[in-house]
């Protein structure tokens, strides 16, 4: 098969300017072959080489005396959690492929971050996720209120499509989490116009392990041999570069390239418990999964690290189709493969192990001292790169950032013109009813959260909670019992502060997950990021990506959370415009002791229910109200300058409430966010599961009838910072509210637990919801709008 | 006393039973697919997990393997054999219990918690749940339908081979608290020698209160306690 | 037209038979025969899945629709044996272990 001319045509398909050719060119002091073009268009692509975002990633905090394996060192950070354990998590995206196949492209995208993973030596145990959609339900303002039946039809048939894609995505990441046998523990779904046609899917993971246990993507030790592991290779995931060879479009119908990438969890449960296996045995010499860009990434990443070269020989390589090319072999994306480099004479032991688990192994190659990449095929050499060069020496893009001009409108948005609200009860209601606040059952329902016996506290209160017992950690041979921990985490974002104040919204994100993690009686350990971003290319566009990412980092520092690594997509727009920038954010704590460990549902008649921090800040113009949910479900505008997020104030606010319950007489915690005050009371009213089709719900009344000169609906609905609702015995109430003064914390004793009602009595007037109905709304909101 | 896990490709449950187990003060041990014996087990668990990844249907390549030749056997025997979830659909499809467990009606995976309303003490899997106890226990399943054709219903019932059945809080047989369609609400049930059980639900991951639950308890309880009488009847 | 689950079996590849260790490499053979066999649901057994298709159907204003089952098909490619043995030998194949006669039926084709 005669490759083709590397043409400036060629070159341009590839996604590769004439300046990045120039350097392919001047790296290889020569003009490069078509495998190597197709190699180097893959690893400089802006997944795998971050060439647009770097200089900003650059900027997050990433060094804390806990961290073992840092930011960009290796597939996923490790921080350690004490008593010789650590553990490894990362976010990464899966929007693209989930976009033109929902079900497998969400699937695969739990498998590729459950795989980076394992390769760190490191046995999964949960999984989370985030979500974005565009809306499932007519009631937006985007919908059109009236107009031609055609506009009302094509509106209809988007909402159809939103649902396929939500229901598609969530029974994919179902799919594969659930046989893999990982617990799905918590996640996040906000539906918004900006995300149609254009769904978000991250995918997270955690494993856990010795700090002996950590496994590197090191090609180390020359001539020691490297071996393929898992199922064969196909031409899966080659349609997303259109780049196909006139010679191979002739091919048969069957040989067709882009095909779809297919998961299959069985496999992958099969490779990891081999690996970790065999890792146990101490023969690995260096292990890394072949996620995007395949064999060419793991290989030339491998010898990079190491420092070494590493030639491999694709006649050796298991193929699933016949007359695969070396382009389409190097280039594949099928899925739960790994690259296994061994200690020279251990190969028995790698052919022992995969055998039991009949799984597929071949030996491909070596490493080499040559700095190398060098690809044979049909005895012919096909590549010969240098790999650190290929590997690291992407080019590096300080983008072009301009204001964009909409943020003038934004900011000069002010509540004038709306009428303060009379009649908040079918308000509140209308907001739990929101798919974004409502919910969220239908989804995790569809997920094991349990598997593993080590999930606390299930998803549906601020934060999840997980415990790593002994048999959590891979095998080892020394493998002592170790004492249980307790980690919580959470993932946050929201879109739509950040579209409308990308620095403020950075800051939120990490703010709240971080509020999430207090509730639960967490503190921080690291983060994870995961840019979901619209063209870096257009200077607004990338203003948006730089403003969010300082206060992300901003927030980062604040909270003591370093960034152990993260992921970017870029490029996220459909016909209709870009999306929302999504920064979205995933943090994990370590709670102290179990008994530390706090739910978000109020618990016993009588309780005091305690408001810590400002019922509404009184400094912003919009009162808290400006990109809240308020605004956008009941006067259909999403806009004005979002609230603003004092870290100072958030600190103080979180070291507050883990104190008070490092104290033990909190008995719930939970923050206040999207829908304000009231729709943070109501969820602690309804939001305990004790079984299918039961509830347990308990009402409050409250008395925020002090609190003047603020609007009603500010009161109520605002989104103000820094606020979280705590319950406690009433004999402990008067030493909380002194206590967490001392701290720089306001607190106000705002009502107490008990009845059928959550009541409200505000100096305007005093309004009653009958705890059940507001379940009704809440929990089956999305249920209803699937229908 | 000791019991063997087994571990098919893509058991993924089969940890948590050791761990339930283990918690309970027992021990337990992994007993390979491919192996033909069971050892010197007492009691014999099928966990769950997604065995060869469900493919064709749930548990039907698995009951082909090696180890299932000796869990016959063992049963034979009567040995006592506990199938949970996955290990329901394999014993079903191996013809160790009577049924077959399809598709949820709702067409979804479910995992969530339920109760348990236990319908005869008279087995070595329910004879130590106190008479009247609601059991809160997950499930986890997208295929947990029990399904046997009504004259297979009517000789289980007299049998008396129904062991649990869904319900609500209150403990009455409401289509609300079926989770997934199975006919009578059955969860699960024993073979006619009743020493053979299979259910959905998850009883190894209701073995600690801070799980949320430990009434899964009662059912390992009431197994280990049917084994000691047995050894002291034989001793005696 | 209902979506029917379609799957390509080859029976070595379900573990009951041992696979060779080492690089499986494909090669494409030519096969002699073909055995189709269609499974579906039996008519007494819930099918939900059956009953969803049906109602999108409706839904979607294809009229005249009685019921819909959805089923699987597997397409068994064979070499080297007769018809005869051959569709002695998935009968009971079909019997034991591709179909669950509790919940099942099953249609057996070859050619």
């Amino acid at each position: 098969m005669t490759e083709p001319t590397i043409t400036p045509e060629l070159v341009q398909k590839h996604n590769l300017t004439p300046d990045e050719y120039a350097k392919i060119v001047e790296i290889l002091g020569r003009t490069p072959s078509y495998t190597e073009l197709g190699v180097f268009s893959v690893m400089w692509s802006e997944h795998c080489s971050y060439k647009n975002t770097r200089p900003l990633l650059k900027t997050f905090p990433t060094k804390s005396p806990k961290i073992l394996v840092g930011a960009g060192e290796e597939n996923a950070g490790i921080i350690d959690i004490g008593d010789g354990l650590a553990i490894a998590f990362k976010i990464e995206s899966h929007n693209h492929p989930s976009a033109v196949e929902p079900f497998q492209g969400a699937a695969t995208g739990v498998g590729g971050i459950v795989r980076d993973i394992f390769t760190m030596g490191a046995r999964p145990v949960c999984a989370i996720n985030s979500l974005r959609f565009g809306p499932i339900t007519n009631g937006s303002a985007s919908a059109p209120a009236e107009g031609a039946d055609s506009a009302i039809a094509n509106r209809k048939s988007e909402i159809a499509n939103n649902k396929r894609l939500f229901s598609g995505v969530v029974s994919g990441i179902a799919h594969y989490g659930n046989c893999f046998g990982i617990p799905t523990i918590a996640g996040e779904v906000y539906f918004d116009k900006s995300y149609e046609g254009n769904p978000l899917v991250n995918a997270f993971c955690l494993g856990v392990l010795r700090h002996e246990q950590i496994a590197r993507g090191a090609a180390k030790g020359i001539d020691n041999p490297v071996f393929y592991v898992g199922p064969a290779t196909g031409r899966d995931g080659l349609a997303g570069a259109a780049f196909a060879s006139q010679d191979l479009t002739e091919e048969s119908a069957e040989q067709q390239r882009g095909a779809v990438q297919v998961g299959d969890p069985f496999m992958e449960k099969l490779v990891c418990e081999a690996c970790l296996e065999l890792l146990a045995t101490g023969a690995v010499a260096g292990i890394q999964d072949m996620g995007a860009a395949g064999l060419t990434c793991s290989t030339c990443e491998t010898a990079a690290r190491a420092g070494t070269g590493i030639e491999i020989e694709l006649d050796k390589v298991p193929q699933r189709a016949p007359n695969m090319s070396s382009y389409e072999i190097m280039l594949s994306e099928s899925q739960e493969r790994m690259l296994i480099i061994v200690h020279k004479g251990r190969e028995e032991e790698v052919k022992r192990i995969f055998d039991k688990w009949d799984l597929p192994w071949s030996e491909v190659g070596f490493v080499t001292d040559t700095g190398r990449m060098v690809v044979k095929h049909h005895g012919q050499v096909v590549a010969d790169i240098p790999a650190k060069k290929l590997a690291d020496e992407a080019p590096i893009y300080h983008r072009e950032a301009a204001e964009p001009a909409y943020l003038a409108e934004v900011r000069a948005f002010r509540l004038d013109g709306i009428a303060d609200t009379t009649d908040p009860v079918p308000q509140l209601k209308a907001l739990l009813a929101w798919p974004s606040i409502a919910s969220k059952n239908w989804v995790y329902r569809q997920y094991d959260h349990m598997v593993r016996d080590n999930t606390i506290v299930c998803p549906g209160s601020d934060a999840a909670v997980l415990r790593i017992k002994s048999d959590s950690l891979p095998e080892a041979s020394n493998g002592q019992t170790v004492p249980d921990k307790f980690i919580a985490m959470t993932v946050d974002c929201n879109g739509a502060y950040v579209y409308l104040d990308p620095y403020e919204g950075g800051k939120i994100a990490v703010a709240e997950a971080c509020r999430n993690l207090a509730c639960s009686g967490a503190t921080p350990l690291g983060a994870t990021d995961n840019l979901n971003m619209p063209s870096p290319l257009k200077p607004e566009l990338f203003w948006q990506i730089k403003e969010s990412v300082r206060g992300l980092a901003e927030g980062c520092q604040a909270f003591n959370a370093p960034v152990t690594g993260g992921n970017c997509s870029l490029y996220n727009q459909s016909p209709n415009g870009p999306i929302d920038p999504t920064p979205t954010v995933a943090i994990v704590g370590l709670i102290e002791k179990p008994e530390h460990i706090t739910t978000q549902w109020f618990k016993d008649e009588g309780d005091a229910i305690i408001l810590l921090g400002d019922a509404v800040d009184t400094a912003d113009p919009l009162q808290g109200l400006g990109g809240s949910a308020f605004l956008q479900v009941v006067h259909g505008k999403k806009t004005g300058s979002p609230p603003r997020c004092d870290l100072d104030k958030a600190r103080a606010l979180h070291e507050a409430v883990r104190s008070l319950i490092y104290g033990g007489s909190i008995k719930s915690a939970h923050d206040c966010s999207e829908g304000g005050l009231a729709a943070c009371l109501a969820e602690s009213c309804i939001s305990q599961q004790v079984a299918r089709e039961t509830p347990r719900l308990i009402g409050a009344d409250i008395d925020l009838s002090t609190i003047k000169d603020v609007r009603l609906d500010a009161l109520l609905f605002g989104e103000t910072q820094s606020r979280v609702v705590v319950t406690a015995s009433p004999v402990n109430a008067g030493k909380i509210v002194a206590q967490a003064k001392i701290l720089g914390v306001t607190a106000t004793v705002i009502g107490k637990v008990g009845g059928d009602k959550l009541a409200i009595k505000t100096a305007g007037g005093a309004w009653s919801w009958p705890v059940a109905e507001l379940h009704d709304s809440w929990w089956h909101a999305i249920a209803n709008a699937m229908r | 006393m000791n019991f063997a896990v087994l571990q098919f490709p893509a058991s993924n449950c089969d940890q948590d039973a050791i761990h339930a187990v283990r918690v309970l003060g027992h021990s337990a041990r992994y007993v390979w697919h491919k192996d033909s014996s069971l050892g010197d087990a007492d009691a014999v668990i099928v966990p769950g997990g997604f065995s060869y990844g469900d493919y064709l249907r749930c548990g039907a390549i698995a009951r082909f393997s090696p180890v299932m030749q000796a869990v016959k056997q063992f049963a034979d025997n009567g040995g006592l054999v506990i199938g949970i979830c996955n290990g329901f659909q394999i014993l079903t499809e191996a013809g160790l219990l009577p049924g077959a467990l399809i598709r949820n009606r709702s067409l979804q995976f479910r995992c969530e918690h339920i109760f348990l309303k236990t319908i005869t003490h008279d087995s070595p899997f329910t004879c130590n749940i106190p008479q009247g106890k609601l059991l809160r226990v997950p499930i986890a399943h997208g295929e947990g339908c029990f399904f046997a054709d009504a004259e297979t219903i009517a000789r289980l019932r007299a049998g008396n081979q129904i062991l649990w059945q869904y319900v609500n809080s209150e403990g009455e047989l409401t289509d609300d608290a079926n989770p997934n369609g199975a006919v009578e609400n059955i969860a699960g049930i024993c073979n006619d020698r009743r020493n053979v059980a299979g259910l959905m639900p998850h009883p190894e991951r209701a073995c600690e209160a801070m799980l949320g639950s430990d009434d899964g308890r009662l059912i390992f309880d009431s197994m280990i306690r049917s084994l000691q009488s047995k050894t002291t009847a034989k001793a005696a | 037209m209902p979506r029917v689950r379609t799957a390509k079996i080859v029976l070595a590849s379900l573990g009951r038979v041992s696979q060779d260790s080492g690089p499986h490499l494909q090669v494409r053979q030519a096969f002699d025969m073909k055995a189709k066999i269609i499974i579906t649901p039996k008519k007494a057994v819930l099918d939900p899945q059956g009953k969803t298709v049906q109602n999108a159907l409706e839904h979607m204003g294809y009229g005249g629709i009685g019921a819909v089952h959805v089923g699987k098909y597997l397409e068994i490619e064979l070499q080297n044996s007769d018809k005869e043995t051959a569709r002695k030998q998935l009968d009971e194949a079909c019997h034991k272990f591709l179909s669950n006669p509790v919940i099942e039926d099953y249609r057996l084709e070859i050619e």
